[in-house]
């Protein structure tokens, strides 16, 4: 019990409401899936982040490589080794590391932009025209020319600034971001269109709430059920897109792993070695599969009405 | 001003509310809707003025434009002194404690993912410096005045059923120790019992804190328990402002009296001798009023001038205000029609409607 500062002099309750977040936290563990999807990915993240130190490095002569390539699973080579000799295992791990980051900033970049411009061209009569023709006008681009366009133009300078490959990776996910951003800025552009005109806004602005503080307090909880949908599917089109990049030879350099480009690399010889697609395919399923249930599970434990059911 | 007369609180002038209609590719305005079209009326302090009137007539309108929710397109409107509907940002934030909403719908004007706590001490949060503590011990002085078990702080808004939310909505209100509410039908959206339940929560609070209510509803019986005075709306305008005994005693204009005589009786006697007035028609568009008088296509006693002219409410007995060419006294007549030639005509053309 904590005494009361101010006039109040009888005794009464002042009981503390208990935290939000561990209400949060509470529902959440009751998600089967999200719990599922937790661990998936944090195994996952684990087996690209810490993997690379725990495995034996790669030291090959070029004699060895021609003699290794083409391997099936072993003790050694528990994947087996590609058409270079290289030891699969250890590329699936290498490449993980950049699909996954990969995933996860593009999608913070699209999802922040996508929410920042629905919620000003829904919250502001006045923006509302040119923002929406803004969002057609991305919508509308072929996406190919423009991204080749973005890495001609910027690659080198990028390049200079951060070094080669964190140079690609800044690029990437900057290109990936400001060409995927489009879906949520009209989903969230809708729900704020409705929801500024519910009463509980009317509420707040009867009490002179500037629109900052009415947009972050009352607004943007609010639309965080949509957001956290399109973000999920966002992070598996982020993969693929990047995949799709390497392929044409716009994004990573040939010799440096990412799953998609696993993936790629492997379509030529799908006939012989299935697993080849296979592992990288299962590898982008399950983290996409993982980070959607997740959503799902704070999607959930987020609102109010579902907690607690 | 220290006369034993109660000062006015409120004083609406002139007060008009347009939403534009805009059309075509190039969002062209093509017109307006007339949601409140020249409302003046006062509110004394500590008392209840009733604004009623059919749906869509313009009530909610009129109760957000007086708060200023919307900017008016026309006129002034002085709560305690001050302009509200001119006031700069700066000087309308200040002024906003004062004067506050509760709302029709207790589900929507609650925020679903805040928690009674945070919803009644958000006034706390934008206009005050207390403390956290100081903040909670507020919200829970506010949860008992309107008689919410402390118990429920910590609760999301749908966990409550409706009477309770309408009590957190109340008490968010009241956390400002405001002078004037706008209840905009605040028991609409209830079930009977609750209803009485809150409309007496209301009048408690009114005699607690000296509170000025405009009380805004469709419910006629609720107005007359709850309403020292009365303003009846039809199509963005006032017909009639009086006295709730006078108003509902003897009601004078004739759209009065059909809304009069639509509420049941609780004396079996009267109720069967009660005459009702059925009005025909439908309500005309607000974007598109009629010249004359706005209740001229429904009105039973409907004559010429009503065609043309649209009626101005004038006192017309002490305390009593009417919108109606019926009460208008003969030379104010004769001026305004002083072409007897236009009444016939007129009069043909309406009997051709009919
Ligand atoms: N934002 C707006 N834009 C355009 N027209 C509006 C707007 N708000 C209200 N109106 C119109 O103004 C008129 C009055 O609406 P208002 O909500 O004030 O009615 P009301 O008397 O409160 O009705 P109810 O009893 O159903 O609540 C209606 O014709 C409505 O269509
Ligand atoms: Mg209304």
């Amino acid at each position: 019990m904590r005494d009361t500062a101010g006039t109040q002099a009888k005794p009464v309750r002042m009981e503390r409401p208990r935290s939000q977040w561990r209400d949060v936290w509470d529902q959440f563990k009751t998600h089967k899936g999200a719990l599922v999807g937790m661990t998936v990915l944090a195994l996952l993240v684990a087996f690209v982040v810490i993997g690379p130190f725990v495995w034996h490095e790669e030291k090959l002569t070029t004699t060895q490589t021609y003699l290794n390539k083409n391997k099936p699973p072993s003790l050694t080579y528990p994947l087996g080794t590609d058409h270079l000799g290289r030891d699969f295992f250890l590329r699936m791990m290498e490449g993980g590391r950049v699909s996954i980051a990969v995933g996860l900033v593009a999608m913070t970049i699209s999802i922040f932009i996508g929410t920042t411009v629905g919620m000003l061209s829904g919250f502001f009569k006045r923006l509302d025209g040119p923002l929406m023709r803004l969002t057609d006008l991305f919508l509308s681009l072929p996406l190919l020319p423009l991204l080749l366009v973005m890495v001609m133009l910027f690659r080198d300078a990028l390049a200079r600034i951060f070094g080669p490959e964190l140079g690609t990776f800044v690029l990437i996910v900057i290109a990936i971001g400001v060409t995927s951003w489009m879906p949520a800025a009209r989903i969230v552009r809708g729900e704020v269109l409705a929801l500024k005109e519910r009463e509980f806004v009317l509420a707040a602005r009867s009490l002179g709430t500037p629109n900052r503080r009415l947009i972050l307090r009352h607004v943007l909880p609010n639309v965080v059920s949509p957001v956290m949908v399109a973000a999920t599917l966002d992070i598996a089109s982020a993969i693929i897109t990047e995949s799709a990049l390497s392929f044409l030879g716009l994004g990573f350099p040939p010799d440096f792993p990412t799953w998609g480009r696993l993936l790629f690399d492997g379509l030529s010889y799908m006939q012989q070695y299935p697993e080849r697609v296979i592992w990288p395919g299962l590898a982008i399923s399950l983290t996409v599969l993982a980070v959607n249930y997740i959503g799902d599970g704070l999607r959930d434990a987020l609102d109010p009405r579902i907690r607690g059911r | 001003m220290f006369d034993a007369a109660p000062r006015k609180l409120v004083e609406v002038k002139g007060l008009k509310m347009y939403f534009p209609i805009t059309a075509g590719i190039f969002r062209r305005k093509v017109g307006d809707v007339k949601a409140v079209d020249d409302v003046s009326f006062d509110i004394l302090e500590g008392e209840t003025l009733g604004l009623v009137g059919e749906s869509g007539c313009g009530k909610s309108t009129c109760g957000r434009a007086i708060l200023r929710l919307y900017d008016p397109t026309e006129g002034e409107v002085w709560i305690g002194g001050e302009n509200i509907a001119m006031a700069e940002a700066a000087d309308l934030r200040r002024l906003r404690p004062a004067m506050q909403m509760v709302f029709q719908d207790p589900q929507a004007s609650l925020n679903p993912r805040m928690t009674v706590a945070d919803i009644i001490g958000e006034p706390l949060e934008e206009h005050t410096k207390l403390t956290r503590d100081e903040k909670l011990a507020r919200v829970y002085e506010l949860m008992d005045a309107v008689g919410l078990n402390r118990a429920f702080a910590n609760r999301y808004p749908h966990a409550f059923s409706g009477g309770q939310r309408q009590r957190i909505g109340i008490a968010r209100a009241l956390a400002l120790n405001p002078k004037f509410i706008v209840c905009d039908e605040p028991i609409a959206a209830l079930d009977v019992s609750i209803q009485a339940q809150v409309v007496n929560l209301l009048e408690e609070l009114q005699d607690k804190f000296g509170l000025t209510y405009l009380f805004i509803s469709h419910d006629l019986s609720m107005v007359r328990h709850i309403a020292d005075r009365v303003a009846v709306m039809y199509l963005g305008r006032i017909v009639e402002l009086a006295p709730r005994d006078q108003l509902f005693d003897r009601p004078l204009h004739p759209y009065t009296e059909a809304l009069l005589s639509a509420v049941p009786e609780a004396d079996p006697e009267t109720e069967a001798n009660r005459q009702r007035i059925i009005l025909k028609g439908d309500v005309p568009s607000p974007a598109n009023p009629p010249k004359g008088c706005n209740f001229c296509t429904r009105c039973p006693k409907v004559f010429d001038l009503c065609q043309r002219v649209k009626p101005v409410l004038r006192e017309i007995e002490p305390g009593r205000h009417v919108a109606c060419h019926l009460y208008e006294t003969q030379k104010e007549t004769a001026r305004a029609g002083a072409a007897p030639e236009a009444r016939k005509s007129t009069q043909q053309g309406e009997q051709h409607e009919t």
